[in-house]
């Protein structure tokens, strides 16, 4: 189905949007890029400063960080890696793991990160997420969210997916949002690692829940999942790794196929 | 080429420093009055909120400062908002350079506006050789309206004004900085006035 054709004049205005956007994620550990399959068996995939530049080359939207070790570890590899990545590229990035204080935003945001990315010390502290959105406004507060479904519930999961909460993944989403949150990054642990597609069902009712910006995550294994995510789950974002890391999927391919569906995308 | 990034407390000044670094030029962070006087180039930014970013700049009479100034000033996303008459984000009265109000966007759309989205009619020499419906980085709550002193126009729920020019002063809603390559070009456009 092409609404624009016969449209053309008409199409031509719609067609000025905001792009949907595409975000490899670097989960980070010891200062290097790891992914796992289900948040274990971490395998090594680079560098990310030199992965953020080739990633920045190809045409991703947005880079996202995320300090998988930070609960246990010292943050100063972290601070001097966001500095280095901000040195070297031209696009917007988030940098998330372990972030539970006012102070620790404060560094990386002055190093150069554009958006934090807050979980567990959102949950064990919500009012961080009011703090954070006064203090450095809405724009550049993240929250994410890892939920997987329990009798057919989904339940907010905590420390990479392993420890269960009481917080249902809608109401958790709908309070953040009116703590200040600007966006929420959403993996679902039941489709992450496994290549068979985003969680769209669970996408598309929290975008008729909340008004802020959604990213989709958990789940990408081919082009086909990223249309669906923006067609069927509604997201304003797509996040994906394993497939970025490992050259399965091509950036600027996946965007000239999703343009090609009618999904506005900078190109 | 002194180019002084005014530094009143307000959000990511590192990424215009690495940007102003990768065009070849160097940056220095000031709230010194002289200083920002004496500069050839002054960049006044802003991320977060209105009236407490307002606050800072009155604290330290930057407000009555910057209005004044003579030399190119380029003021991007919160600090173009500031530029303009007042914002309706905490009520706040603005620096009265651009003759707009800042309104909020409504909730038909997404808010903040997030991420890549196409300027076009673009007027001046902020835009030599970039062309229309390139694709920017926002992210914002309120926006300038379209009106006289546009000179970008971009459209979520609305056209509005994406960029404005009033005399020796500048204004991006986007953030050159962090919008690629062509985000960079517009940033050396301002250096080379």
């Amino acid at each position: 189905m092409n609404l624009c054709e016969g449209f053309a004049n008409l199409c031509e205005i719609t067609k000025r949007m905001l792009a949907k956007r595409i975000i490899p994620c670097l989960d980070i550990k010891n200062g290097r890029t790891v992914k796992g399959v289900n948040f274990v068996d971490l395998r090594d995939a680079g560098d990310p400063v030199e992965l953020a530049e080739i990633y920045s080359a190809e045409g991703a939207d947005e880079l996202v960080f995320l300090d998988i070790s930070a609960t246990e570890e010292r943050r100063k590899t972290l601070v001097n890696m966001v500095r280095s990545v901000a040195e070297k590229i031209n696009i917007p990035f988030t940098v998330g793991g372990g972030i539970s204080s006012v102070e620790d935003v404060e560094i990386l945001l002055n190093n150069g990160a554009d958006k934090v990315s807050i979980n567990s010390s959102a949950v064990k502290n919500p009012q961080l997420i009011n703090d954070l959105a006064q203090k450095f406004g809405s724009q550049c507060v993240v929250v994410a969210i890892d939920a997987k479904q329990i009798d057919g519930q989904w339940i907010v999961h905590l420390v990479g997916g392993k420890v269960p909460t009481e917080l249902n993944l809608f109401d958790w989403a709908v309070e953040v949002a009116e703590r200040g949150a600007g966006e929420i990054l959403f993996t679902s642990m039941d489709n992450d690692g496994t290549k068979n597609g985003f969680a769209n069902e669970a996408l598309a009712k929290l975008s008729t829940l909340i008004n802020i910006p959604i990213i989709a995550s958990g789940g990408a294994g081919n082009i086909q999942h990223f249309v669906d995510s923006f067609k069927e789950g509604k997201a304003d974002a797509a996040l994906a790794a394993s497939v970025f890391h490992f050259k399965e999927i091509e950036i600027k391919a996946l965007k000239q196929e999703l343009r090609k569906n009618d999904i506005e995308v900078r190109l | 080429m002194k180019i002084v990034i005014i530094n009143y407390g307000a959000g990511n000044i590192q990424s215009i420093m690495f940007a102003i670094e990768r065009l070849g030029f160097k940056a220095v962070l000031s709230n010194n009055p002289e200083e920002i006087q004496a500069a050839d180039k002054v960049i006044f930014p802003g991320v977060g909120e209105a009236s407490y970013a307002m606050k800072k700049l009155k604290a330290s009479g930057l407000d009555t400062l910057i209005p004044n100034l003579k030399q190119p000033v380029f003021g991007i996303c919160l600090g173009m908002q500031l530029m303009c008459n007042k914002t309706e984000e905490g009520n706040t009265e603005g620096l009265g350079i651009f003759d707009v109000d800042v309104i909020k966007f409504s909730n038909k759309v997404k808010v903040p506006q997030m991420g890549w989205n196409q300027i076009y009619d673009l007027k001046t020499d902020l835009f030599k050789g970039v062309s229309e419906k390139e694709f920017m980085y926002l992210v914002h709550s309120f926006y300038a309206p379209k009106c006289a002193e546009a000179i970008a126009v971009t459209n979520y729920e609305v056209e509005y004004a994406s960029a404005l020019q009033k005399d020796n002063f500048y204004g991006t809603q986007f953030h050159p900085e962090k919008s690629g390559d062509v985000g960079e070009k517009i940033l050396g456009n301002f250096l080379k006035m």
